[in-house]
């Protein structure tokens, strides 16, 4: 199991810019549901408040109302049940692959000969096998992330949170690891909550979509097309992947519905 | 036919000039031309410099050798290194953890982060006659001006490392539910390690001229005896010997705080690209 429920989460705070006191409500009543095995895209532009969400999520922010729960336990800070992908990877620099992956797990209390296998084990999943001896400055931009998604996937949380994960890739390899993901989603049906401002990236990922805008809810969409999609190629040519971005690409820049 | 056939010649070594790779001048070449040069323009004025005003190489290492020779020099040498070797390490042992202490812990920055700022800007040199009447004449005194010259240094550097480390590397540790101990020793630590090994080097010097000042005002002993009795007697040439002992040390020691950080520290210089010459 593996369900994310937002139940009227609001956070607040204060920024002082020259000398005056800002009050920024940063998320308002922020309601929704992730179910089970379900990928949700927060999109929205920047300042939306949509990775705000994600890290009171994840609990690396308190909110100032409303609660988070997960398999309908509310929680209080940051837990093994959810697994963050950063969005620069955010590898220790000092550790191997490996043991970047073996970090999240030895903090989990994992220990000895398992330790090392559920590390390789992971790694060979998102396909580094060969490179878990390297640095992460021996290893590419797409390789750093995939390091950091094998890092939250081994702990086996509940679910996968991930703070634009592609956003600071090329667009050939964001293409290949939007295909590595939906390929990992399908084999560990894993739910997934990730922010990003790409749309085509969250029509191709997401089952539904959550626009967020000044800090609410603006709309929620069903994706219309259907799993597994194997071939993200394919599904770029399907008319209900161009209506769908379409769709989401009018709420962003109106707010006006379009049925 | 034989025009096309030199052309095409021509092409293939312009092609092989370009990839011959041009190797750099290495980097102890350098250094030892620029020692080279030195000693060899001192040379030159040192002699026109009445002997009692100045000296010059050769005079110098005449010097070093009648210094070594009578087995003078390596017993002051001893004495040197002993409250050296132990201030500093002292130093090292007390103000690494200082730091990471006093950066880690908002509480601890605030109730001790100024006293640190301020020892650093302590006039030690004045308050040597005090330390002698706490701690007598002899050894303990040393270590003791040793000690406090380096610490600040050392402890500053640290404390300024944590504050630079960046705060995602942290939250990461937190998103792994990874406890504060853990975080300051797995995370902060290594990320603060450059800082580090920048502190322990900067205190060489500090070291060093903390030790000399501590043998001028106390028992007179080791290489600050040398200097001021050399000093006392217009022994010009002599007076140089240790000062000379004393920098090349500085220089020894420095190389090999950055072996030792090259060892423990290795992400550091591959990242920078330091790691080759």
């Amino acid at each position: 199991m593996g369900e994310v429920t937002f139940l009227d989460v609001s956070k607040r705070f204060s920024l002082r810019v020259d000398g005056e006191v800002h009050q920024v409500q940063a998320l308002d009543r922020v309601s929704f549901t992730v179910n089970d095995g379900e990928i949700v895209a927060l999109i929205g532009p920047s300042g939306c408040g949509k990775t705000t969400a994600l890290r009171v999520a994840m609990g690396l922010d308190p909110s100032t109302g409303g609660r988070v729960t997960v398999d309908g336990r509310e929680i209080n800070g940051c837990g093994h049940d959810r697994g963050m992908v950063f969005q620069h990877a955010e590898l220790l620099p000092w550790l191997s692959a490996r043991q970047n992956v073996m970090f999240g797990l030895e903090m989990k209390g994992m220990r000895g000969q398992l330790l090392l296998e559920t590390a390789e084990k992971y790694l060979n999943l998102v396909g580094l096998k060969d490179s878990q001896n390297r640095r992460p400055h021996q290893l590419s931009g797409g390789m750093k992330q995939r390091v950091g998604i094998a890092r939250a996937l081994a702990i086996d949380p509940k679910v996968l949170l991930m703070d634009e994960p592609f956003g600071a890739l090329d667009a050939q390899t964001r293409e290949t690891l939007q295909a590595e993901l939906l390929d990992i989603h399908a084999r560990t049906g894993k739910t997934i909550l990730f922010v990003t401002h790409d749309l085509d990236e969250a029509v191709i990922i997401a089952d539904r979509i959550v626009v967020m805008k000044n800090g609410r809810v603006q709309e929620i969409m069903s994706v219309p097309l259907k799993r597994p999609r194997p071939d993200l190629g394919l599904v770029r040519g399907m008319p209900e992947f161009a209506e769908t971005r379409y769709k989401v690409w009018r709420a962003l820049h109106d707010g006006a519905t379009v049925h | 036919m034989v025009d096309i056939a030199n052309r095409h010649d021509k092409t293939v070594t312009a092609e092989k000039r370009e990839t011959v790779e041009r190797r750099p001048v290495p980097r102890w070449m350098i250094t030892l031309a620029s020692v080279a040069a030195l000693l060899v323009v001192w040379e030159i004025f040192g002699r026109r410099i009445n002997p009692v005003f100045g000296s010059y190489p050769s005079a110098i290492a005449v010097a070093f050798w009648e210094l070594a020779v009578s087995g003078q020099l390596w017993s002051a040498l001893y004495e040197s290194l002993r409250p050296f070797v132990l201030g500093y390490a002292l130093a090292i042992l007390i103000g690494v953890p200082l730091g990471l202490f006093i950066g880690g812990f908002r509480i601890a920055e605030a109730a001790l982060g100024f006293y640190i700022t301020a020892g650093y800007a302590m006039p030690l040199v004045a308050l040597v006659p005090l330390l002698i009447l706490w701690l007598g004449l002899g050894f303990a005194v040393k270590v003791a001006v040793v000690f406090l010259m380096s610490l600040f240094p050392i402890c500053i550097n640290t404390w300024l490392g944590v504050t630079a480390v960046p705060k995602t590397l942290i939250e990461v540790g937190k998103s792994f539910v990874a406890p504060d101990t853990v975080i300051l020793r797995r995370i902060i630590l290594p990320a603060t390690l450059p800082y580090i090994m920048a502190g322990i080097r900067l205190a060489v010097g500090r070291a060093v001229v903390g030790m000399v000042i501590a043998e001028f005002f106390t028992t007179i002993s080791g290489l600050g005896a040398v200097i001021i009795n050399s000093a006392n007697n217009f022994d010009t040439a002599t007076m140089f010997v240790p000062i000379i002992i004393l920098m090349v040390m500085a220089i020894g020691l420095n190389w090999l705080i950055g072996f030792v950080e090259r060892r423990v520290a290795p992400w550091q210089a591959e990242i920078s690209g330091r790691d080759r010459d």
